[in-house]
C-alpha cells in the first residue's frame, strides 16, 4: 500500500518536473558545425534542468523555406531558427525578430569580429548572434602545386589561378585543376559568381537599380568562369555546391577549389580527408581593380518574435555562441573543430593558431571584406556575394540557374546574360524598383 | 521431346525475369549495400559488391544524430491514421455510388478524382495560414487531415470499383430474408469486400507514408516523420553515400517489408476497374 | 431497384466525403483566387492591394512559363510510355511458367515503396553522379566519357528516376489483366495455327485496353504533380530545362515568397490540369464504363 502511494506519489512529482520545463524548439542547418552544436547540448540541458531542447535539422534550401514561411506568417513552430547574413537585416528590419538584449554579462558582445556584428545589427540593434562566419578563399594542394613547378603567392590574381589550373589538370590520373560551384542557386553559384564578379568589376545593379549583366564585366566574369571549368573543372560541375566540392577535393580530385573559409577545418582533417596534410591556403583572387573576390557570410542563432519562450532561447544562444562553448569543442573535438570567424578572441589563441593553419587567412579574408562597398562601381545595396533585398532569392537563383546553363553550354555565355538581364528586369519592374 | 522444350522455354523465360527484375531491384540492393560500407569504400571508384569489410557505424551515426523512433512512431501513426479515418469516410461513399447509382454518379466521381490533380504547391499558403489559425501546424491530428484529404479520392475510387464486382444479387437475397441496411453492410457487404478494403488500406498507408510535400511543410519538431529525417540527410558536408544509404534503409524498409508481405492482397486492389 | 429509403441513405452516406471534399477543394481554392490578384509578397509585408490580372500576366508571359508547360508533357508522356510499355514487356514475362515467381515480383514490385524523395537521392548520388556515381565507374571501366546525366540530359534523367518509381504499379496491373485472360481463346488462336506474336497483337494487347487506360488515368494524377524528385536532382535547371508547372510555381511560392505570383500560377494549374481531367475523363468514360 504505502510502496504503492509512494509510486503515484513518485509520478507525480515526475510530471510536475516535467510540465516546468521548458521546451524550445531550435531549427538549423545539417552542417558539421551544428551537429556538434546538437551533439554537445546535453551539456547546456544539464546545466538548466529546467529547458528542454528539439531539434529540427534540415538540409539548409529546406530549412530556409520553412523558417522563412513561419516567420512571414508568425506561424510560431521555432523557438531559435539558425538563419544568415542575407535573413538578419531583412527581417530585423520587418520586426520579426527579438532583439538579443539579454545575453548575459560574461558573453562580451565588443568580441565579436566587427564585420559580423555589425551585418547582424539594425539600427544598432543585433538581433542574431553569429555560430559561425566565413569568408571565401584558395584551398590548394601544396603537392601538385610543387609538382607544376609554380608556387602560390599569398594574394593570387585571376590569372595566375588560371595557369595553375592548366599546369596542374591530369584527366586522366583523375586530377582537375579548379573546382568551383556549378549547382544553381542564390546560396551557391551565385555567391561565387556574384563575389567572383565584384572582382572583375561588375556589379548587380546601378545606382538606379538597372540590371548591369549587359556590362562588360559581366561578361569578362563569365567568359572566364565557364573556361576554366570547362578546360580544367571536373565532370559534372553543374551539380556541384559546397558538399559535392569538398567531397571531391578530400579525395584528392581537385588540384585548386575556391570556396568558404570554414572548408579549412574539413580537409586538414586527418579523419575524412586524404589529403589532409597537402592542402595550402591563400586569398581569394583578384584583377587589381581594389576589390578581391571573397565573400561574408555567418550562420547565426535569432529568435523569431513569435516565440513565446523568448527567455529560455536567449539562455541557448547564449550558450551556444560563447566563449564557453569554444572551449567545450576544444575540449571534446580539439582546436581545429571550434566554430570560426566569430570572436577576436579565438585568433589571439595560441593554441587555436597552432591547430588551425587557416586561421590567419580566415581573419584577413573576413577583416578585408566590406559588404556596405563591395563593388568597384558604386551600388544602392548592401551585401558581398548578394544583394541584401527580399526578391533577391528568386531572382538570384533564376539567374544561377542561366549560369549554370552556360556551364554546361547549352547556352552560351551572351545568351545566358542576356535572358539574366531580361529575367532580372521583369523582376524588378514586378517590384516596382526603384522604391 | 516436348517435356524437354517446355523446360527450356521454362529456363530462357527464368533468366530472362531473374535478369530484368534483378536490374530493377538492384539500386535497393546497392543502397543496402553501401549502407554497410564505410564512407571512403562507399565512393571508391573500383565498387565492391560483396567483398569489404561490413560496418554498422552508419547506423549507429544515424541513430545518434536523429531521434528515428520519433519520426518513425510519427509515421506509423500518421500514415495508419490517416488510412483508417479515410476508409470510415470512404466506405460508406464509396457503398452508395455503387449500389444506388444515379445520373449523378459518375460525374461525381470524376470530379472526386480531379481534385487529386490540382497542384499542392498553388494552395501552400492558404492551407498554411489555416493551419496556424486552428493550431494544427506541427501536429499529428493536422498530418492525418491533410493525407485523408489527399487520398480520399483515390479510396473511394478504388472501393466504388470493388464493390461494384460484387454482384447485386447476393445483396437482394439478403434484402428478401429482411435484412436491414445496417445489416447488409455489415453482414453480406463487408465480408465479400474485406480484400478490397485491405488492399485500398494497405495503398494508402504507402502512399501516406512516401508523401513529402505537406510533411514537411506542416512539421517541426513534434510531428515530423520519416520525410523529415530524410531531409536532414540529403546533401550534408562531406563524404555522405554510407550515411545517406544507411539513413535511406531506415526509412525504406519498413514499408517495404510491410509491402512484401502484403503483396498479393495489394495487387489484387491495384486493379482501379481495370479487370473485369 | 432502389427504393426512396435507400436513396435517401445513399446521400447521406455520400455527404461526409463529398462535403470534406468540397471543402477541402473550395475553401483553399477561394483563398487563391482572392490571393492571385493581390500585389502579395510574404516577405514584404504592406497593405497587399489590388492589382488585378497583373500576376496572371507576370506569369503567363514568363519566358519559363511556355518551357515548362512542355516539360510538364514531356515528362507525363514520356514516363507513360516508359511505364506502360515496360510494364506490358514485365507482365507477359511474368505471366510465363518461371522458376521462383514469387521472388521475381517481390523484386519488381519494391520500387513502388521508395520514398521519392530517397530514391531520387540514391540516383543523384550513387548512379548518376558523373564522378562517384556506379554509372561513371562503369563507363570509365569499359573506356568511355561518364555521361553528365544531370547537366547533359536533365529531364530524360528525371523521366528515368520516375519510370523506375511506376514501372512495377503499370507492370502489376498489366499482369493482372493478362492473367484473367480466358486461356481457351489462346487455346483455340494456337488450334487456328496463329503465331505467339499474332496472338499477342490480336488477342492480349486488345485485352490489356482497360488495364492500359487504368494505369494511364492514375499515374498521370500522380505525375502532373511530380516534384520532390526535381527539387532533389536538378532543381529544375540547367535554365529551365527541366522545369515542370507544379516546381515553378513551388519556385514562386517558396522562393520569392510572392503569394500573388504563386496564386496565379496555381490558378492556371489548376486549369491545366482540368483540362488534361476531361480529357482524360473521355478516354476512361469510352474504356470503362462499359
Amino acid at each position: 500500500m504505502l510502496k504503492k502511494l509512494s509510486l503515484i506519489i513518485a509520478s507525480a512529482l515526475t510530471i510536475n518536473a516535467a510540465a516546468q520545463a521548458e521546451t524550445i524548439t531550435i531549427a538549423t542547418v545539417n552542417n558539421g558545425d551544428m551537429i556538434t552544436m546538437k551533439s554537445l547540448s546535453s551539456e547546456f540541458e544539464k546545466q538548466h534542468p529546467d529547458i528542454d531542447l528539439k531539434w529540427v535539422t534540415l538540409e539548409e534550401n529546406i530549412l530556409r523555406q520553412r523558417v522563412t514561411t513561419d516567420v512571414a506568417t508568425s506561424g510560431g513552430q521555432y523557438d531559435v531558427m539558425t538563419i544568415g547574413t542575407y535573413e538578419v537585416p531583412i527581417w530585423g528590419k520587418q520586426g520579426w525578430l527579438t532583439e538579443l538584449n539579454g545575453l548575459g554579462d560574461d558573453y562580451d558582445i565588443d568580441d565579436l569580429l566587427p564585420a559580423i556584428r555589425s551585418g547582424l545589427s539594425v539600427n544598432d540593434k543585433l538581433y542574431a548572434a553569429p555560430f559561425y562566419g566565413e569568408s571565401s578563399m584558395v584551398m590548394y594542394r601544396t603537392d601538385l602545386m610543387e609538382k607544376a613547378g609554380l608556387e602560390m603567392p599569398k594574394a593570387p590574381t585571376w590569372s595566375f589561378i588560371k595557369k595553375a589550373a592548366a599546369a596542374m589538370t591530369d584527366k586522366d590520373a583523375g586530377v582537375y585543376g579548379i573546382c568551383l560551384r556549378g549547382k544553381a542557386g542564390w546560396g551557391e553559384n551565385i555567391a561565387l559568381l556574384t563575389s567572383m564578379s565584384n572582382s572583375f568589376g561588375a556589379r548587380w545593379f546601378d545606382e538606379n537599380w538597372k540590371p548591369q549583366f549587359d556590362s562588360k564585366a559581366w561578361k569578362d566574369t563569365l567568359e572566364y568562369y565557364v573556361d576554366v571549368m570547362d578546360k580544367y573543372g571536373p565532370p559534372g560541375a553543374s551539380a556541384n555546391g559546397f558538399n559535392e566540392n569538398l567531397a571531391l577535393f578530400q579525395t584528392g580530385k581537385c588540384g585548386m577549389w575556391i570556396d568558404a573559409t570554414v572548408a579549412g577545418g574539413f580537409v586538414t582533417n586527418e579523419k575524412d580527408s586524404e589529403v589532409a596534410d597537402k592542402v595550402g591556403f591563400a586569398l581569394a583572387p583578384d584583377n587589381g581593380l581594389g576589390k578581391r573576390g571573397n565573400w561574408l557570410w555567418a550562420w547565426t542563432l535569432a529568435i523569431p518574435s513569435s516565440s513565446k519562450k523568448t527567455d529560455a532561447a536567449m539562455k541557448f544562444i547564449s550558450w551556444a555562441t560563447s566563449k564557453g562553448y569554444s572551449n567545450l569543442v576544444a575540449d571534446k573535438k580539439g582546436w581545429a573543430n571550434v566554430p570560426p570567424g566569430t570572436r577576436t578572441s579565438l585568433y589571439e589563441n595560441d593554441a587555436y593558431l597552432e591547430a588551425a593553419p587557416f586561421a590567419q587567412i580566415t581573419l584577413d579574408s573576413i577583416n578585408s571584406a566590406d559588404p556596405k562597398n563591395p563593388t568597384v562601381e558604386p551600388v544602392p545595396y548592401v551585401g558581398i556575394q548578394f544583394v541584401a533585398i527580399p526578391e533577391f532569392q528568386g531572382i538570384g537563383t533564376a539567374v544561377g540557374q542561366q549560369f549554370s546553363a552556360a556551364l554546361t553550354g547549352r547556352m552560351t555565355v551572351d545568351q545566358a546574360l542576356q535572358s539574366s538581364q531580361r529575367l532580372v528586369e521583369r523582376a524588378m519592374r514586378k517590384a516596382r524598383y526603384p522604391k | 521431346m516436348a517435356i524437354k522444350d517446355t523446360n527450356k522455354s521454362k529456363l530462357i523465360y527464368t533468366l530472362a525475369a531473374w535478369t530484368v527484375s534483378g536490374m530493377i531491384f538492384f539500386p535497393i540492393l546497392w543502397t543496402i549495400i553501401t549502407s554497410f560500407k564505410t564512407e571512403s569504400e562507399a565512393i571508391s571508384a573500383s565498387p565492391r559488391l560483396f567483398m569489404f569489410d561490413w560496418t554498422l557505424e552508419n547506423y549507429a551515426e544515424v541513430l545518434s544524430r536523429s531521434p528515428y523512433f520519433d519520426h518513425f512512431m510519427n509515421s506509423v501513426v500518421i500514415s495508419l491514421g490517416a488510412s483508417l479515418l479515410g476508409l470510415l469516410i470512404a466506405i460508406p461513399a464509396a457503398w452508395s455510388m455503387a449500389f444506388v447509382q444515379t445520373k449523378r454518379t459518375k460525374n461525381l466521381l470524376k470530379w472526386m478524382l480531379s481534385t487529386k490533380m490540382l497542384p499542392p504547391v498553388g494552395v501552400l499558403i492558404p492551407i498554411y495560414l489555416l493551419f496556424r489559425d486552428f493550431g494544427l501546424l506541427d501536429t499529428r491530428i493536422g498530418l492525418v487531415i491533410v493525407m485523408t484529404l489527399i487520398n480520399l479520392p483515390i479510396m473511394v475510387w478504388m472501393l466504388y470499383t470493388y464493390f461494384r464486382e460484387i454482384p447485386n444479387e447476393i445483396l437482394e437475397a439478403a434484402r428478401m430474408d429482411g435484412a436491414g441496411i445496417k445489416q447488409e453492410i455489415f453482414q453480406v457487404l463487408l465480408p465479400i469486400a474485406l480484400p478490397g478494403i485491405a488492399s485500398t488500406l494497405l495503398l494508402n498507408v504507402i502512399l501516406a507514408w512516401n508523401e513529402a510535400f505537406w510533411t514537411l511543410i506542416l512539421t517541426a519538431a513534434n510531428a515530423a516523420p520519416l520525410t523529415a529525417f530524410i531531409a536532414s540527410y540529403s546533401s550534408p558536408e562531406g563524404l555522405f553515400y554510407a550515411k545517406l544509404s544507411a539513413a535511406s534503409v531506415m526509412a525504406v524498409v519498413p514499408i517495404l517489408i510491410l509491402g512484401w508481405f502484403s503483396q498479393k492482397q495489394l495487387v489484387r486492389g491495384l486493379s482501379f476497374g481495370a479487370v473485369k | 431497384m432502389a427504393t426512396t429509403q435507400s436513396r435517401t441513405l445513399a446521400k447521406i452516406m455520400l455527404f461526409p466525403s463529398v462535403s470534406l471534399l468540397l471543402a477541402w477543394m473550395i475553401v483553399p481554392l477561394c483563398m487563391t483566387l482572392y490571393f492571385s490578384v493581390l500585389d502579395y509578397n510574404l516577405l514584404m509585408p504592406g497593405d497587399n492591394e489590388f492589382i488585378g490580372f497583373l500576376n496572371y500576366e507576370f506569369f503567363l508571359t514568363d519566358p519559363a512559363f511556355i518551357e515548362s508547360f512542355f516539360n510538364t508533357l514531356l515528362l507525363v508522356g514520356g514516363v507513360l510510355f516508359i511505364t506502360i510499355c515496360g510494364g506490358i514487356g514485365l507482365a507477359v514475362l511474368l505471366d510465363q511458367a518461371i522458376w521462383g515467381r514469387n521472388y521475381v515480383r517481390i523484386m519488381v514490385l519494391a520500387p513502388f515503396f521508395v520514398m521519392p524523395t530517397v530514391s531520387a537521392l540514391v540516383w543523384k548520388n550513387m548512379f548518376m553522379n558523373p564522378v562517384n556515381g556506379l554509372f561513371a565507374h562503369f563507363a570509365e571501366f569499359i573506356g568511355v566519357t561518364p555521361i553528365d546525366f544531370f547537366a547533359q540530359l536533365p529531364l530524360l534523367s528525371i523521366i528515368i528516376i520516375v519510370s523506375w518509381q511506376w514501372l512495377p504499379f503499370a507492370a502489376l496491373i498489366l499482369l493482372t489483366a493478362i492473367q484473367s485472360l480466358d486461356r481457351e481463346q489462346l487455346e483455340a488462336a494456337d488450334l487456328d495455327g496463329a503465331g505467339p506474336w499474332s496472338k499477342f497483337v490480336y488477342i492480349v494487347l486488345p485485352h490489356l485496353s482497360r488495364a492500359v487506360t487504368a494505369v494511364i488515368l492514375i499515374e498521370t494524377i500522380f505525375l502532373l504533380s511530380i516534384f520532390a524528385e526535381i527539387l532533389v536532382t536538378t532543381s529544375g535547371g540547367p535554365g529551365y530545362s527541366s522545369t515542370n508547372i507544379t516546381y515553378l510555381i513551388y519556385t514562386q511560392s517558396l522562393l520569392q515568397f510572392d503569394v500573388g505570383g504563386g496564386s496565379a500560377g496555381g490558378i492556371v494549374a489548376v486549369v491545366i490540369a482540368n483540362i488534361v481531367a476531361i480529357f482524360l475523363m473521355r478516354l476512361i468514360g469510352k474504356n470503362l464504363e462499359g
